[in-house]
C-alpha cells in the first residue's frame, strides 16, 4: 500500500508534519512497515482539502485530530 | 511603474516584458525587429543622441533578453552602449584651491603630487598607485576618482578597456555576480534571459498536464516586491502557469544539515550555495577548491530530492541572482533544475499577462524554517551552520565562522586562508554585498531588506531545521 502525505505549503500550514508524524507512529505500532510505503509530495492540486493523503491513488482530507481515525478505516481495516 | 532603483533596470524591464508578450502570443519571430520602437516611438530622444542609436542598442537588450548575444557568458557588454566613461584614475578638480596645508602631498608617500605656479596640486599618473589618500585629506574634496563604474564594481578586475575603449569582459575571470549589470549607469552591461524557454515550457506542459513545472523560489523573495503582500506574489505565481511554488529556503535547511556534518567530518570548510563564489575560489583559488563543501546549492539540493521523489516534473528557480542562470547550465545542476530567472524578469512576467498582484488573493508560502529563511543575507548561512551542529547535538565542535560580505571580503578570508593565516574553520563567502539581498536580480535593493528577510524568516511555521527536513525522505 502507497500511502502519499502533501507536504506543500497548504498543507504544511495546516499540519502536515504532525499527520506524517503520526502515520510514522502508527505504522510502527501496527508493524505495518513492510507493507506500507510512506511518502510525500509538494501538491496535489486540491489546496481546499488539505491536508490531503491519497491512499493508492484515492484522495482523503486528514487533519492531525483525524489522522487516527483515517489510519483504522482506510489503512489499517484494509490491510487486515 | 513599479519600483526599481534605476531608470536602467526599468529599461530592461520594458524590454523583457514586450518580449514574453509576444512569447506567450507566438508573435515573437514576426515582431522582434518592431520592439525598439514599442519602446522608443517618435523622433525626440530621451535617452541617447537620437532614437536610432537608442533603437539600436534595444535591438541588442532584445538579443539578450531572448537568450542571445555574442557569447556564451551570461554577463555580456552592450558595446554600443558603453559611454566610454574615462577611466584615468584619480585626479585634481578645478575645486582645488592651491592652500598652504598641502595635505595631500604630506599624505602620498609615493611623492606623485607637485604643485604649479598658482600653487594647485597636479598628479603624476606615472608615480600615482591610485591608493586615493590624497582624496581622503583634501579638505574640499577636490581630488576624485574617475574610474568607470563598472570597473569600480567588479572587484575581482574581470573588467578591462578594449581598443574601441568600451568595457571588456574577461570572460574566463568573470563570475557572474551581476555587480557590474547593476552599477552601469547607462545600462551597457547586461544578463541574457531566459524567459522565453521559461514561456515555452509552460506553454508546452498544457496546464500542467503534460508535466508538472515548479517554481523554485529563492528566499530573498521575502525583501521583494513589498508593494503586495507574498501571498499574493505566489498567486501571481501561479497564475503564470505553474503548478506549485517551494521555497528553496527548505533546500537551506537540508544543506545546513548535511553541511554541518560535513563541518565537523572535515575540520575546515567554504560554503557552496553561492555559485559565484564556488566559481571564485575554483578559478582565482583553486588550491583552496578541494574545501569547498560538497553540497550543492539549497537550490540544486532542493531540486534533485523533487526531481528524484516525482515522476514528470520540470523546475524553473526564480531568484535575486544572474550567477545562478551559470549555475543551472552546469553539467552537475542541469539534470534538476530546467531555467532560472530573475526577480526582475518574474516582474516583466507578471505584466506581460496584465497579472495585477494587488488584486489577487494570497497563497500560502510555507515550507522552510526560519533558517533556511535567512540564507538571503550575510551571515545566515554561518547561523543556520551553528544552528544545524546544535540541533544534532554535535554543539562540542566550535564553529568558527568567517562570514563574508561580498567579493573583496571573500578574497581577503581566501587570501589568508591560501597563507594558513585564517582563524576560522568556516568561510561562509557571498559574492553580493549584504548577501542575496544584495544580488543583481532584485527589483530593489536597500536598507531595509534585511530586516525584511528576517521578519519573514520569522514568519516560517517551523522554528528548527531538523523539523522543517523531517518532512523529506
Amino acid at each position: 500500500m502507497k500511502i502519499t502525505v502533501c507536504i506543500g505549503s497548504s498543507c504544511h500550514i495546516k499540519g502536515s508534519r504532525p499527520v506524517v508524524e503520526q502515520l510514522q507512529a502508527l505504522i510502527a505500532e501496527n508493524d505495518l512497515g513492510d507493507r506500507i510505503e510512506l511518502g510525500g509530495t509538494f501538491c496535489m492540486g486540491k489546496c481546499q482539502q488539505g491536508v490531503c493523503v491519497t491512499v493508492d491513488g484515492a484522495l482523503f482530507s486528514v487533519s492531525p485530530e483525524s489522522v487516527k481515525e483515517f489510519f483504522e478505516k482506510q489503512v489499517k481495516a484494509k490491510l487486515a | 511603474m513599479h519600483k526599481f532603483d534605476t531608470k536602467v533596470q526599468h529599461l530592461k524591464y520594458k524590454v523583457l516584458r514586450e518580449v514574453a508578450r509576444h512569447a506567450w502570443n507566438d508573435t515573437l519571430m514576426e515582431n522582434v525587429m518592431d520592439i525598439p520602437k514599442a519602446i522608443v516611438p517618435g523622433k525626440v530622444p530621451t535617452m541617447r543622441c537620437c532614437v536610432y542609436k537608442e533603437r539600436a542598442i534595444l535591438g541588442e537588450r532584445v538579443k539578450l533578453a531572448m537568450g542571445g548575444g555574442n557569447s556564451d557568458n551570461i554577463i555580456q557588454v552592450i558595446d554600443i552602449a558603453c559611454d566610454d566613461c574615462p577611466a584615468v584614475g584619480y585626479q585634481v578638480t578645478e575645486s582645488c584651491r592651491g592652500c598652504l596645508a598641502h595635505r595631500c602631498e604630506d599624505v602620498c608617500k609615493r611623492g606623485a603630487i607637485s604643485f604649479d605656479h598658482k600653487h594647485e596640486a597636479h598628479i603624476d599618473k606615472t608615480k600615482c598607485v591610485e591608493c586615493g589618500m590624497c582624496a581622503k585629506v583634501c579638505p574640499y574634496s577636490a581630488i576624485v576618482n574617475r574610474k568607470r563604474p563598472c570597473q569600480n564594481a567588479c572587484k575581482i578586475k574581470a573588467i578591462s578597456i578594449n581598443e574601441d575603449n568600451a568595457a571588456k569582459i574577461d570572460d574566463e575571470k568573470c563570475i557572474q555576480c551581476g555587480a557590474c549589470v547593476y552599477q552601469c549607469p547607462f545600462g551597457a552591461i547586461s544578463d541574457k534571459s531566459f524567459i522565453i524557454n521559461v514561456i515555452d515550457m509552460l506553454k508546452r506542459s498544457q496546464d500542467n498536464s503534460k508535466y508538472k513545472v515548479y517554481a523554485l523560489v529563492a528566499p530573498a523573495i521575502g525583501s521583494q516586491m513589498n508593494y503586495v503582500k507574498l501571498g499574493q506574489v505566489i498567486t501571481g505565481i501561479k497564475k503564470l502557469g505553474f503548478y506549485t511554488v517551494v521555497e528553496v529556503a527548505l533546500g537551506g535547511d537540508m544543506v545546513a544539515q548535511t553541511e554541518s556534518r560535513e563541518l565537523v567530518e572535515k575540520g575546515f570548510l567554504t560554503s557552496s550555495c553561492c555559485p559565484a563564489f564556488v566559481r571564485y575560489v575554483k578559478t582565482a583559488f583553486p588550491a583552496l577548491a578541494p574545501y569547498i563543501s560538497h553540497n550543492m546549492s539549497p537550490m540544486a539540493t532542493l531540486a534533485k530530492y523533487i526531481k528524484e521523489h516525482e515522476e514528470n516534473v520540470k523546475i524553473v528557480f526564480i531568484g535575486p541572482c544572474t550567477a545562478k542562470k551559470a549555475e543551472v547550465q552546469l553539467d552537475s545542476v542541469k539534470p534538476y533544475v530546467d531555467a532560472a530567472i530573475t526577480f526582475e524578469e518574474l516582474q516583466a512576467l507578471f505584466d506581460s499577462r496584465d497579472i495585477d498582484l494587488t488584486t489577487l488573493e494570497e497563497a500560502t508560502l510555507d515550507n522552510a524554517s526560519y533558517f533556511g529563511r535567512i540564507f538571503a543575507r550575510s551571515g545566515g548561512l554561518s547561523d543556520a551552520v551553528a544552528e544545524a551542529l546544535k540541533e544534532q547535538q554535535l554543539d562540542e565542535f566550535e564553529l568558527k565562522a568567517c562570514t563574508c560580505d561580498g567579493i573583496e571580503e571573500c578574497k581577503a578570508a581566501l587570501m589568508r586562508k591560501s597563507r594558513n593565516a585564517l582563524d576560522a574553520n568556516f568561510i561562509e563567502g557571498m559574492a553580493c554585498i549584504s548577501g542575496c539581498i544584495g544580488g543583481a536580480g532584485n527589483l530593489t535593493h536597500g536598507e531595509k531588506n534585511k530586516a525584511a528577510v528576517d521578519q519573514y524568516g520569522h514568519e516560517a511555521l517551523e522554528k528548527t531545521i531538523a523539523d522543517a527536513v523531517s518532512m523529506l525522505k
